[in-house]
């Protein structure tokens, strides 16, 4: 599970506040902190893992909605996660992964609506009120993956590789 | 009479807003603009009347791929006002964290935004397809330099950890060593990138530039050095706006910068390595060589194998630093605020970066002035897209299209940093 943003700037620390409060309940999460910068986010799995990435968007719609992506039902768009080092940020890393065939087996990204994205360590009303909405959903998504885990265990356990 | 016009509206694969209009009549080109459309942000109105320690993080914002070059260009203009010594560690630290820099954001550029134009894919994500390989081994590279940035600047984008004097806390020996293996990797793997990027095939153009860079004595220039030029320049940075002088286009929100007295001045990697190649390592040397450059290169579109050069000279730079590193006593020297005006003028990876600050007694910046590289660069753009265009007046709309965008981002561009600065537009009448 990966937490994007910047505890700094307001609501853009979101993303870590939920890491962080996931990994004080679960022991059997890994946790990862990240910036977005895309080599480093793209470095932080590989094709066995499931991952859940959350962070703070920016698209326009009313603070603390709730997005939640499937890498494997759409495309990333860009313009969600708004940020650039010559633009190769958290969709562009989920695309580059697709193209080089190392995206997790499940990635579901969380794209927390911000307000407030100035300095300061307050997340806004608007993104407090939604924080344990967040934390529940993706909890069931974590746990939809590890039953799902489990079953892709036994799985191959009936049918080992040759 | 038949027009053509050639127009990007938004210039891809660069960063910031610009575009470019291209307008030939009757077989003719009558007009090449580069236009930067991307908003001023006003940063050194902005630094008036804040304190002189707060001008390398503020200015640091101005951009996300070359922060360290902003930093840099600030400490160094504050130290010059309070006079201080900055001893060797940290002289190195600095050094370092700009070879971080350099190895991000060059490796980017060569291998995301710069190679796909030769390869013909409208992008990295459709090149990983069919070279996976290359990207890979790119995207690992940058992870390197990030590694730098976050070792040394405390995260890796907007280092937050250089201050005027030094560094707010320093790394011990033992941790700069963690860098060494993934150093060592990537010295490899940047021997390697050169030698992809001189196997593309490049456009045969050539101009008479006039290339202005940093000249040291002992080093290849990032952090000091005299303002030289191939047409005569030599001066202190404290001279740069007796040669390197603005003005205002109706079509660019950045100013335009030129050589007083001579016209469009080009810096970058280009001009950095044909002034200084007897400073490369024998290592970067040889890539360089081995790749088929002289020891001066006037071909733009070569200048993705010139970044690949610094990049490898960047690793044997780190290597050596770590190497040689010693903590030191303190992180930073103690500075005292006095009233007077100081310079900054950095290697950023897209050039010279200038900055020039006047405070008071007290520390308050008087005033600010900064110049980005693409600022300096624009006209060069614009004078190299007149004389490819020129020479190429047969291709089809979308190939010269095609090449002219590729020909801008052999500068790779920083429009954010500029506009104090792509969309593409050619008219044929």
């Amino acid at each position: 599970m990966i937490g994007v943003g910047n505890v700094y700037r307001s609501d853009d620390g979101v993303g870590i506040v939920v890491a962080q409060r996931l990994g004080e309940q679960s022991r059997n999460l890994h946790i990862d902190e990240a910036s977005g910068e895309g080599a480093s986010l793209m470095a932080m799995w590989t094709p066995s893992d499931h991952v859940v990435i959350i962070d703070a968007v920016r698209s326009g719609s009313s603070p603390g909605r709730i997005h939640r992506l499937d890498a494997y039902k759409a495309p990333i768009p860009s313009e969600f996660f708004n940020y650039s080092t010559h633009a190769f940020s958290v969709a562009e890393a989920v695309e580059m992964s697709r193209a080089l065939g190392t995206l997790p087996k499940r990635l579901v990204i969380y794209g927390i609506e911000g307000k407030s994205f100035a300095a300061g360590s307050e997340l806004s009303k608007e993104v407090s009120s939604v924080l344990e909405q967040v934390i529940d959903q993706v909890s069931a998504d974590l746990s939809a993956s590890a039953d799902e885990n489990r079953v892709t265990q036994s799985d191959s356990q009936e049918v080992p590789h040759a | 009479m038949s027009t053509r016009t050639i127009k990007v509206d938004y210039i891809a694969r660069v960063e910031g807003e610009g575009a470019m209009r291209i307008e030939i009549n009757d077989g003719k080109l009558t007009d090449v603009k580069l236009k930067i459309f991307e908003p001023p942000r006003f940063f050194e109105a902005l630094l008036r009347g804040r304190d002189y320690t707060e001008a390398p993080d503020i200015t640091a914002r101005i951009c996300g791929i070359c922060p360290v070059a902003y930093l840099m260009g600030a400490v160094h203009a504050m130290e010059m006002i309070c006079s201080v010594k900055i001893p060797k560690p940290i002289r190195d630290l600095r050094r370092l964290i700009y070879c971080g820099e350099w190895i991000e954001s060059h490796i980017l550029h060569m291998a995301m935004l710069h190679v796909p134009d030769f390869l013909g894919y409208p992008d990295a994500i459709a090149m990983a397809k069919d070279h996976p390989d290359v990207v890979k081994k790119a995207l690992k590279i940058k992870k390197i330099g990030n590694g730098i940035m976050t070792l040394i600047g405390g995260r890796e984008v907007h280092p937050i950890n250089v201050r005027v004097g030094g560094f707010y806390k320093t790394p011990t020996k033992r941790q700069l060593e963690s860098l060494v293996e993934d150093l060592k990797w990537g010295l490899d793997a940047s021997l390697d990138m050169v030698r992809v990027v001189s196997g593309l095939k490049f456009q045969d153009f050539e101009h008479d530039y006039e290339y202005a860079c940093l000249r040291h004595p002992d080093e290849y220039p990032f952090n000091e050095g005299r303002l030289i030029s191939n047409k005569g320049i030599d001066v202190p940075i404290s001279e740069y706006d007796d040669v390197l002088v603005e003005e205002h286009v109706e079509h660019s929100t950045a100013l335009h910068s030129y050589v007083k007295g001579r016209g469009p001045g080009h810096v970058g990697p280009l001009a950095r390595y044909s002034m200084n190649f007897d400073k490369l390592t024998p290592l970067a040397k040889e890539a360089a060589h081995e790749a088929g450059l002289a020891e001066t290169c006037y071909n733009p579109f070569k200048s993705i194998i010139v970044r690949g050069v610094e990049v490898v000279l960047a690793f044997e730079e780190a290597l050596r630093i770590v190497d040689d590193y010693e903590e030191p006593d303190h992180p930073y020297e103690n500075v005292e605020p006095r009233a007077g005006t100081g310079y900054g003028c950095t290697e950023a990876p897209r050039g010279i970066c200038y900055h020039r600050y006047t405070i008071d007694d007290a520390g308050t910046i008087q005033d600010a002035k900064i110049v980005s590289p693409t600022a300096v660069n624009q006209k060069a753009i614009e004078k190299d897209l007149w004389h490819f265009v020129e020479a190429n007046l047969d291709l089809p709309d979308e190939e010269l299209q095609w090449e002219c965008e590729q020909a801008i981002r052999n500068y790779d561009p920083c429009i954010s940093c500029s506009a104090h600065f792509l969309n593409l537009e050619v008219k044929r009448t």
